[in-house]
């Protein structure tokens, strides 16, 4: 089954560039533990799933690039086309000469309509290109004008016209100290709306990538570009095949699958990604993990909610087996109760590897049973030059705290009814951003009594 | 890519406006070198092939450069000031069709440009405004350039205005003004420079305020550190904000200091929509990020650095010392102290090689010293354009909404008050036709409720403000 992925904005489409690198490359290096067999049926489902082939034989991305403005669509089309394996297709883009200037309202209320019947047939074909469809991947930015306002119209025209496909809103959230001074309108307008269209939201933060980089990576002057190599990498890990528990061919639905482990409730839907290890290529070559030890750091950074695997509290525990109902509301604060994760294990002796940690009744919350709450995925075959990777895909209190800090802030601005007018001029009123409050603080408050 | 288009009203903003133009030319002449005719230059200029005679559909959108038209109207009352730039080095880069001149003048009385011109006139204005607006792919911005204190610029000036409201709502305006001194020579300033705040104030989106002692003093700044010591033999006199060499003109004329030092600000302003940068910033995102309120959208404008020391080797501290300059009340276009009144929103457009890091280390090392308003603490908007200016490795220009310039606002009310409670003068506006003393009124009360309007701003200073109480949800 293909996913056809819709790039919108300037952040969409740098990372979606950024990506097609990173499965285009793990997907051509040949995995030298693996028998040749192996190698293949990763390499043709992968092939598959992202990629379409012309008539002379040119491989081109299953994607569709959007953005108002040209600059950003040209380099990442003329970028993909040097690499001389993969291409954008010819037709596949779309753009306008000026952008949506930051603001929500002009990309949601203006231009969303004005070029929806354009981009929806860029999409459509795209669409028909597939043999079967296994669901749409879009991504964007939350702070900007065009990313988010018109990504946020896109995926509720999706919705509306494939009304039984799956989307998946990969969003990346900006640095907390602001490139942009009304990104948190622009942030809370985004997630209210995408909520009720999109099946479940990725979210990546600036300023987690930011850290990775400086610390883990030692990069000194760090870029977009390597921020956006790291988050490419962590998606690539989530996308690429592999084997769901007891399967013995590489699943064929992995959007679906995604959904039915981690998104079992409408009012749950945000959903964080930690991906271990990761390093400076330099220092790849000289490091030798286990199964164990990645897993265990892996369940203590979901326990102590740390956001790499430096600095990770080792002190939070989650709370012991049979405490009585009343005392649990008093439990530890900094614990983070899980409503269901998913382990995504690729590389050297993975059969081998004991999720059990992951099983542990005391990390979810009481009213599912972690049977169903924990699920893994496993594939021998190594991924991007890793000789092993885990990752954790996790629906739990990861991001109530930024998202609290976005939702306050907004709240504070809109108190003084700060730039409200430039919203209102392109159709966004006082009652929309109402509502998209009240929608927030109803999903801040569903995940604090997880 | 988009283009702008620059509307010159009277002597301040036509002499300001060719200056500009002498400008953008030399630093496109010092980026483009191959004489092509790309997006940063078809921003401001039409390519034209001046052969052809049908001057409607001579445009010629890409290769070499024919001949470059400015993409300007300008306006003037009496014929002097444009003339002079018709027959000066800049002639080439006009259109005759461009001009709208007559031949009186306004004799410094802005009912007399508003009203009387700006009908006579209107008509022709708005068939030079929409040929301009036809030979623009997209036209994004419009940048109006005049002074406040006479009586072209002032009061034809604010007409220009309402009349692009009018025929083009959906394009920017952003309007440089000129602000006169105290000791301005024309003794009815006060009367035009109020009754156009009102016009300002309600129908542009943005307004670059500027004030001559400012430019002055500026420039008298950059004259000492030219003479003095030995670091005045260092200095790059090309590189000075307050230097037009390497352009067409020859001779330096009176103004011409000061003048250059706001076409700089104009072509910083504009330089991320020109050129190419990491982090682009478009003028509709200023207007955005900059006015959280319709009516406060009057901007501080800084630049620095005033001039570049012939010594090339720049250590990080001299960028440092950059975004320190630019907050400090010497580099400041207005008479005042923005660090010590109260920041609504900053916006910073850096050009040259600046990376990302050093612009977010200068930040979080500036911030602890600039009051904030309390719901905008992190109000911060960032611009990179790789190019930068000429003779310049690279250069900041800092726009702030801040609630100083509400001092500028005082002052101005009280000089209109001392001459308006005598009645002095005010027959002179009031034969005009369509002019009454409603229109004094109600402009000086729209000056006071603006003024109030940030007082109350500054009063929330220092008050710790609590956080609004969130919404509560019934779980």
């Amino acid at each position: 089954m293909s996913i056809v992925t819709v790039q919108l904005g300037q952040c969409g489409n740098q990372i979606g560039q950024e990506l097609f690198n990173v499965i285009s490359n793990d997907t051509h290096s040949s995995c030298g533990q693996c028998p040749k067999t192996e190698n293949e049926a990763y390499s043709v489902c992968s092939q598959e799933r992202f990629f379409s082939e012309g008539r002379n034989g040119a491989v081109s991305a299953r994607a569709v690039l959007v953005d108002m403005e040209p600059k950003v669509i040209s380099h990442a089309i003329s970028t993909a086309a040097k690499s001389g394996r993969w291409k954008y297709g010819d037709q596949s883009s779309f753009c306008q000469k000026q952008g949506s200037g930051n603001n929500w309202a002009n990309g949601f209320c203006v231009h969303g309509p004005r070029h929806e019947e354009d981009i929806m047939d860029l999409i459509r074909r795209e669409v028909e290109k597939c043999d079967r469809l296994g669901g749409f991947f879009n991504m964007m930015s939350m702070a900007g004008g065009t990313g988010s306002g018109m990504g946020t119209y896109i995926t509720q025209c999706l919705r509306g016209t494939y009304p039984h496909s799956f989307i998946l809103n990969q969003v990346t959230w900006p640095y907390g100290t602001g490139e942009v001074i009304v990104q948190n309108y622009n942030s809370v307008l985004t997630l209210s709306h995408l909520y009720q269209s999109s099946d479940a939201i990725l979210v990546h933060e600036n300023d987690t990538v930011h850290k990775i980089c400086a610390q883990l990576m030692n990069i000194k002057q760090i870029s977009f570009k390597d921020v956006n190599k790291v988050i490419a990498h962590q998606l690539g890990s989530v996308l690429q095949p592999a084997y769901t528990e007891g399967a013995s061919e590489y699943n064929r639905n992995p959007l679906g699958d995604l959904m039915k482990s981690m998104v079992c409730h409408p009012e749950y839907k945000l959903l964080g990604l930690r991906n271990i290890p990761q390093m400076s290529e330099a220092s790849l070559a000289y490091s030798v993990f286990t199964w164990p030890g990645l897993l265990k750091h892996l369940r203590q950074m979901l326990i102590a909610n740390a956001k790499m695997e430096e600095g990770v509290d080792w002190q939070v525990r989650p709370p012991a087996d049979g405490l009585p109902l009343a005392e649990k509301g008093t439990r530890n604060r900094r614990f983070n109760t899980s409503l269901a994760n998913l382990l995504i294990l690729r590389g050297k002796d993975v059969q081998s590897a004991d999720t059990g940690g992951f099983m542990d009744p005391a990390l979810y919350t009481s009213w599912l049973p972690p049977g169903v709450a924990s699920s893994t995925w496993r594939t021998p075959m190594s991924f991007n030059r890793y000789e092993k990777s885990a990752t954790l895909v996790s629906n739990s209190q990861f991001l109530l705290k930024p998202l609290d800090g976005i939702v306050g802030k907004a709240w504070n601005m809109f108190a003084s009814r700060a730039y409200v007018h430039q919203y209102t001029q392109f159709g966004i009123s006082e009652e929309d951003f109402l509502d998209s409050f009240t929608a927030l603080e109803q999903i801040i408050a569903s995940y604090t009594h997880l | 890519m988009t283009q702008s288009v620059v509307v010159q009203v009277g002597q301040c903003g036509n002499q300001v406006g060719s200056r500009f133009w002498d400008l953008a030319l030399r630093e496109h002449a010092s980026v483009n070198k191959k004489g092509i005719y790309d997006e940063a230059l078809s921003s401001f200029f039409r390519n034209v092939d001046t052969r052809r005679s049908d001057e409607d559909n001579n445009d010629i959108s890409g290769g070499k450069i024919r001949s470059l038209k400015a993409r300007a109207v300008l306006i003037d009352m009496e014929e002097g000031v444009v003339n002079e730039i018709l027959q000066g080095p800049l002639r080439d880069v006009f259109d005759s069709k461009q001009l709208i001149t007559d031949v009186s003048g306004s004799g410094n009385n802005w009912a007399v440009g508003h009203k009387v011109y700006g009908s006579t006139y209107r008509d022709e204005i708005v068939e030079n405004l929409r040929k301009a607006a036809e030979h623009c792919d997209c036209l994004q911005c419009f940048f109006v350039i005049h002074s406040m204190g006479g009586g072209t610029g002032s009061g034809l000036g604010t007409s220009v205005l309402n009349v692009l409201e009018d025929e083009f709502p959906e394009v920017c305006r952003i309007v440089t003004s000129v602000y006169p001194s105290a000791e301005d020579d024309v003794i009815t300033s006060p009367y035009n420079s109020v009754l156009a705040m009102r016009e300002l104030t309600e129908h542009a989106d943005c307004v670059l305020p500027i004030e001559n002692q400012s430019l002055v003093d500026i420039v008298n700044k950059i004259k000492h550190m030219s003479h003095s010591g030995k670091l005045g033999a260092e200095i790059k006199q090309s590189s000075t904000i307050i230097s037009g060499q390497g352009g067409i003109k020859g001779q330096e004329k009176p103004f011409d200091a000061m003048n250059n030092i706001v076409a700089n600000m104009l072509l910083n302003l504009t330089s991320s929509a020109r050129f190419e940068g990491s982090l682009n910033m478009d003028l509709n995102e200023i207007t955005m990020n900059l006015v959280p309120f319709p009516r406060l959208h009057y901007l501080v404008s800084s630049l620095s650095p005033l001039y570049t020391l012939a010594d090339v080797n720049v250590p990080s501290r001299r960028l440092d010392q950059m975004f320190s300059d630019a907050f400090s009340k010497d580099h400041q276009l207005i008479h005042a102290d923005p660090k010590h009144n109260l920041y609504l929103a900053c916006a910073l457009i850096v050009r040259g090689d600046v990376q990302v890091s050093d612009l977010r280390r200068n930040i979080e090392r500036l911030k602890p010293s600039l009051p904030f308003v309390s719901w905008n603490q992190e109000g911060w908007k960032t611009g990179l354009c790789s190019v930068p200016p000429v003779g310049h490795s690279h250069s900041l220009l800092a726009l702030a909404n801040n609630t100083c310039v509400k001092s500028t606002f005082i002052e101005l009310k009280d000089r209109f008050m001392k001459l308006y409670k005598k009645k002095a003068h005010l027959h002179h506006y009031l034969h005009v036709d369509g002019m009454e003393q409603s229109c004094f009124t109600e402009a000086v009360s729209s000056l006071s409720s603006l003024i109030e309007e940030y007082n109350q701003l500054d009063a929330t200073k220092g008050l710790l403000m609590t956080d609004a109480q969130r919404l509560n949800i019934a779980v």
